[in-house]
């Protein structure tokens, strides 16, 4: 620093240049600490973000734009078999609704004899993934709708088939989601059948999940559904998570070697659903109980 | 002087733009690894050229931008992004004359010391990452310099900066 201001009038020498970079050095470091070790920092994110946000739409838009025109070229008769598609499904839905409003409505009266705590209907937005990428060393998705639509952090998001992941950023307009590959997600499931409880982890891989801790004489079996146990906190109990591929019990090791298949297609959804569960927003509950 | 410095700068900005959306636009999954680190090799074509106006200060701000746009650890690529710029500041005037396959490799060795830098940050803050997701952007990044650079080669003459 000294040598840099005897040089300065040496036009090659830019000035404070090793000021500068020591400040930045700190002032990253600082950042890290505060942002890795608390969660100080969502307004700065957001703040920068109102940048990002633009950014994020015009690479997006040449995508939505595309799948806009293949929808409004695809042909008459491809819309016609779509609808045929779409309404015998929506009988079979409607029909199995029916049978779920008389189980609900049942399911809570008993609940009301035994005096539990009666369950109440989640709330769900559908949104979209935005075609532009993340994180490069995590398994992330960019959604289009953030804060101001009441999104927070740790909310769960599923698709039509399963759980997606949840949501680790709020922005203002947009969210950053982590899915349940990530291989540092921890999801905790119980087996439909039985209601074993376990952990059910992300390998990397979109296809694959992995459950480390069920001992060798675990009651599981290939085929078994997989929900969520609702126990985290973050999840609400009862959604579909995966369906087990493989148990290999090995007696020389603690653990069975236990892998499942994710229920959601996790490489492949553009629409997911974000879910207000009653656990998290006590104000949402009150809400969802009038009706 | 100032004018014009003052006139040059809207261009830059948008080639760093250009850069953060490159580095977003979604890619088939088996090149993701393989994606350059557009931003930094724009800033660094920037430092080597004009390091009174694009140096060290504003890296670190692009680097702010990037972490909020990757989801990155808040400060990551903001300090590999300062720490690459000042070395390439530093040394600007014995950069810019250097034939191109030496310049080549000096770029090489910056992109090797950024990617280091975010394995490093990734290790202490204990984030796992396959290691083709390091090496990978160095290679296609070093393959990939002379063409941003005649790009922004372009882009400084058409804009009158000299």
């Amino acid at each position: 620093m000294v040598a840099s201001r005897a040089n300065s009038s040496n036009p090659a020498r830019i000035p404070a240049l090793g000021v500068r970079v020591l400040g930045a050095i700190a002032l990253s470091i600082l950042l890290m600490v505060l942002d890795h070790r608390q969660d100080h920092l969502s307004t700065v994110r957001q703040a920068v973000g109102v940048t990002v946000y633009p950014i994020q739409i015009v690479v997006d838009s040449p995508f939505r734009l595309w799948a806009w025109i293949r929808e409004s070229t695809s042909d008459r008769n491809q819309l016609h078999l779509d609808l045929g598609r779409l309404q015998a499904e929506r009988l079979l839905t409607s029909a199995r609704l029916q049978r779920l409003a008389a189980l609900e409505a049942e399911n809570a009266r008993l609940r009301g004899l035994l005096e539990a705590r009666i369950r109440v209907r989640d709330d769900v937005r559908v949104a979209e993934i935005m075609a532009v990428d993340a994180n490069p060393y995590r398994h992330n998705i960019v959604i289009d709708i953030g804060e101001r639509d009441g999104v927070y952090d740790g909310q769960a998001i599923v698709d039509a088939d399963g759980v997606v992941g949840q949501v680790i950023e709020t922005g203002f307009t947009t969210s950053q989601a982590m899915l349940i590959s990530d291989p540092s997600h921890a999801l905790p499931v119980e087996v439909n059948r039985n209601g074993l409880r376990t952990i059910a982890n992300g390998t990397g891989e979109f296809d694959s999940l992995d459950l480390p801790f069920l001992p060798n004489n675990a009651d599981i079996r290939p085929g078994d559904l997989l929900v969520t146990s609702g126990l985290g906190g973050a999840f609400p109990s009862g959604y579909p998570v995966a369906v087990v591929r493989a148990v290999n019990r090995m007696p020389q090791r603690r653990f069975a070697d236990v892998t499942a298949t994710p229920s959601a297609a996790l490489d492949q959804v553009r629409e997911i659903m974000l879910i207000w569960s009653s656990a998290n927003k006590p104000q949402r509950e009150a809400e969802a109980t009038d009706d | 002087m100032i004018r014009v410095r003052g006139s040059g700068r809207l261009p830059v900005i948008a080639t760093i733009i250009v850069a953060l959306m490159l580095m977003v636009v979604p890619l088939p999954d088996a090149a993701e690894p393989f994606r350059p680190d557009w931003v930094t090799l724009t800033l660094i074509y920037w430092a080597m050229t004009m390091p009174r106006t694009w140096s060290v200060g504003s890296a670190w701000i692009v680097g702010i931008v990037l972490d909020v746009a990757q989801g990155t650890i808040l400060g990551q690529h903001a300090l590999a992004l300062s720490v690459v710029v000042f070395i390439t500041v530093k040394f600007h005037l014995l950069v810019r004359v250097f034939p191109m396959q030496q310049l080549a490799a000096t770029v090489f060795a910056l992109l090797a010391l950024y990617q280091f830098l975010l394995f490093w940050i990734n290790g202490v803050a204990g984030v796992d990452a396959p290691a083709i997701a390091y090496w990978a952007p160095v290679l296609s990044g070093t393959l990939l310099w002379p063409v941003v650079s005649v790009f922004l080669r372009g882009v400084s003459s058409r804009v009158q900066l000299r």
